[in-house]
């Protein structure tokens, strides 16, 4: 029988510490997946920056600016439910974009743009 | 205003934010999700860097080569002013989110008093500062509503933080020697946090709780701690008094 229990450091049990009792995480499967579009700066468009799990759109704003611009990478941001983008089909893709390939003429290619306008 | 009492105001700031800081960055790696991990460890990021500022302004006031380093790791528990509330364990993630909101809340209407009060370099830090906490008080306060009119598991998790955790809610509100010299009006600040809770409280479907009827602790602001800092401190002070000085 073990009667005296010594700690050594770093074996202090964590509920003897008086620090983080860990608490099993629960995955978050039950949440649903968000896309985030993130404009970064005034007069360009929102862009896809990539998707994250939120319980609401309240918490997929807040949620995509903690993970989405800590770098100031933002000034606004866009969410919505991944479930409401409807995607084109891979198998489609032959007569979805072929048909363009050989409209060359579609292409600004014949134009010579100004150095002054930007994000063309 | 005596410097004294502008040290002791500065240096119970600055260990407040500090010992909440370490506390939160326990959930490092442990967030419930992904995302909320990040949340919470860019909160914690906000507290350090509010804690640095009061560190170094604390540290030029005292001089003598002072540093915020020495202020963080070389003192001891007797020595550190922190509130009682922000030492508490992190519990549950309710726990946690409910400090969170307590304290955020609290230096809300603190700083706001900071903001206009007649030192400069306290009333500069909180100008900045009281961004993150608008911020802080934002996101836990959405949590307190989220997990208060949850899940019967989510509820009864919150009115069990609430209960540990508001007996070190009353400490806020009675001034030290130091916060009295320099004019911080406590009972402003305790109307403020109330109603804002009590606001809270309500949409949250949480049972109100009144501050009068509790038996509250307090020591902290002077030094009488929790046995929770002790622990707290050896972890956070180890490498700086195991190895002096080291940097990396």
């Amino acid at each position: 029988m073990q009667l005296i229990r010594k700690f050594y450091y770093g074996d202090i049990p964590e509920d003897a510490a008086g620090a983080a009792k860990a608490v099993p995480a629960q995955p978050a499967s039950d949440w649903p997946l968000w896309e985030v579009f993130i404009r970064s700066k005034q007069g360009l468009e929102h862009k896809h920056v990539g998707s994250l799990h939120a319980a609401d759109a309240d918490m997929a704003i807040e949620n995509a600016r903690d993970v989405y611009t800590r770098r100031s990478e933002g000034i606004s941001i866009w969410v919505v439910e991944s479930k409401h983008i409807k995607t084109s089909s891979p198998d489609a893709a032959a007569e979805l974009y072929e048909p363009a390939q050989d409209k060359i003429y579609r292409h600004p290619t014949f134009y010579d743009l100004p150095d002054e306008i930007k994000h063309m | 205003m005596t410097n004294a009492s502008l040290v002791d105001l500065t240096l119970y700031l600055a260990d407040s934010t500090l010992v909440l800081g370490q506390r939160n960055g326990d959930w490092c790696g442990h967030g419930p999700v992904l995302e909320q991990d990040i949340a919470i460890t860019n909160i914690t990021l906000d507290l350090i860097g509010q804690a640095r500022s009061f560190y170094q302004y604390a540290a030029q006031l005292i001089g003598n080569g002072c540093t915020e380093d020495q202020l963080a790791y070389w003192r001891n528990e007797r020595e550190f002013k922190n509130c009682l509330l922000c030492e508490r364990p992190n519990g549950d993630w309710a726990q946690t989110i409910l400090r969170q909101t307590f304290f955020s809340f609290y230096q809300r209407e603190l700083f706001a008093q900071l903001l206009n009060g007649n030192d400069s370099t306290l009333s500069a830090i909180a100008e900045k500062s009281l961004k993150e906490i608008s911020y802080h008080c934002r996101w836990s306060g959405e949590w307190v509503c989220r997990l208060g009119d949850g899940t019967e598991e989510s509820h009864r998790r919150l009115e069990a933080a609430t209960e540990n955790l508001w007996p070190y809610v009353g400490e806020l509100f009675i001034a030290a020697p130091y916060e009295t010299a320099m004019q911080i009006d406590t009972a402003a600040i305790k109307k403020g946090w109330s109603d804002a809770i009590d606001t809270l409280f309500t949409e949250a479907t949480l049972s109100p709780v009144s501050l009068s009827s509790t038996f509250m602790h307090t020591g902290g602001k002077t030094g009488q701690h929790t046995e929770a800092l002790g622990y707290l401190l050896a972890e956070m002070q180890y490498v700086q008094r195991s190895f002096p000085g080291c940097e990396w």
